[in-house]
């Protein structure tokens, strides 16, 4: 039994409650501050500030509350697959339909 | 293959394997590891799924961006902010759920997916007021849809009084419907999800109760975990492209 707890503890990384306070608290004054910076002039750099405040979210969100940082080699490069062929997909279809003169509007 | 499995057994002594593990794996770390990448093979299925229809907003509000631009105008910031907020709490309060698991906290557990469940229904509270209000205002695409906000944007003085929006073109306030489908679209897929999730999280409850992922055995916790995290990071990409970023054009 204290074999079988050994490696358990092991095998499974318990995150800290101490982290996941400071990954809450991190995301609600990100919340805050993606909110606040919607309401600055920034022109073009709004939605650049609020996507890369997003991602910044979506990043912390999957390292710490998913357990990615403390996860095994091969659900890391699970993940970072998806995201590559998710960005490829999304980046070469906008790339088309923004650079080419089709569609009427 | 068969011997090097009787041999792992016989090193271990196979009788003292936990209940839980099933016997064509090796050992309990395996079996969780198996799971956990099977769960996070299911993610990227939603990952390019959702991504289809975040594709799609994108290009639209390329092709349509005035009308995209005033649409979003009719969202309250306050709501799409309150309920960021109530489902980061809920994924926060489910991390802690899936550390009561790991460290076999019972009561602990019962509380955290309780308030997990409560914070998911809050978020669908919120979402209804919300929805309510486009139905009022005949801003459901299919449905009378009415472009009056658009073609005459001093009759919403709400609305005017905070954006001075100016009329847009019929052929443009026409494309103000592509917004809202979109909105539904999205919003509506992303509330599915969490209804789903809503549901599990109350048969969680249940089970938690009678004792069940604080044995040692966490994986369906910890991968409904995942999800509930999943479906945290899409409304995290859903509230500023849908509340945010159009609130100078």
């Amino acid at each position: 039994m204290t074999d079988q707890k050994e490696m358990e503890a092991a095998s499974h990384h318990v995150v800290s409650p101490i982290i996941y306070i400071i990954i809450g608290g991190t995301l609600l004054v990100l919340t805050g501050v993606t909110v606040w910076a919607s309401f600055l002039e920034l022109g073009i750099f709004n939605p650049i500030v609020a996507i890369l405040i997003a991602c910044i979210k979506a990043t912390i969100v999957v390292l710490f509350f998913m357990h990615v940082k403390y996860s095994s080699k091969l659900t890391k490069l699970t993940v970072f697959c998806g995201l590559f062929t998710f960005l490829a997909l999304i980046g070469m279809t906008l790339a088309d339909y923004f650079s080419r003169a089709w569609g009427r509007w | 293959m068969s011997d090097s499995t009787a041999l792992a057994h016989a090193e271990h002594g196979h009788e003292e394997h936990p209940a839980y593990l099933r016997h064509h794996f090796e050992n309990v770390e395996q079996q969780a590891d198996a799971a956990g990448f099977a769960m996070w093979l299911f993610l990227l299925t939603e990952v390019m799924f959702f991504g289809g229809l975040f594709t799609a907003y994108l290009i639209y509000r390329n092709w349509y961006y005035p009308a995209f631009v005033q649409a979003s105008h009719q969202l309250d910031i306050f709501w799409g902010t309150l309920n960021t907020a109530v489902l980061i709490t809920s994924s926060f309060t489910m991390a802690m759920g899936v550390w009561c698991a790991e460290t076999r906290r019972r009561s602990g557990l019962v509380l955290c997916l309780v308030l997990t469940f409560i914070l998911g229904l809050g978020f669908l509270g919120i979402k209804t007021i919300e929805y309510k209000e486009k139905i009022d205002k005949h801003h459901v695409p299919g449905f009378h849809y009415s472009l009056q906000s658009f073609l005459n944007p001093q009759s919403d003085p709400e609305i005017y009084k905070e954006y001075k929006d100016k009329p847009l073109a019929l052929d443009m306030a026409r494309h103000t419907e592509v917004y809202f489908s979109l909105y539904f679209a999205m919003t509506g897929m992303h509330a599915l999800h969490m209804i789903i999730g809503i549901a599990i999280l109350g048969f969680m409850i249940f089970r938690a109760r009678a004792g069940a992922y604080t044995n040692g055995h966490v994986t369906f916790a910890e991968n409904f975990g995942l999800y509930w995290h999943f479906v945290d990071i899409i409304w995290i990409f859903l509230f500023p492209l849908l509340y945010l970023i159009s609130r100078h054009q």
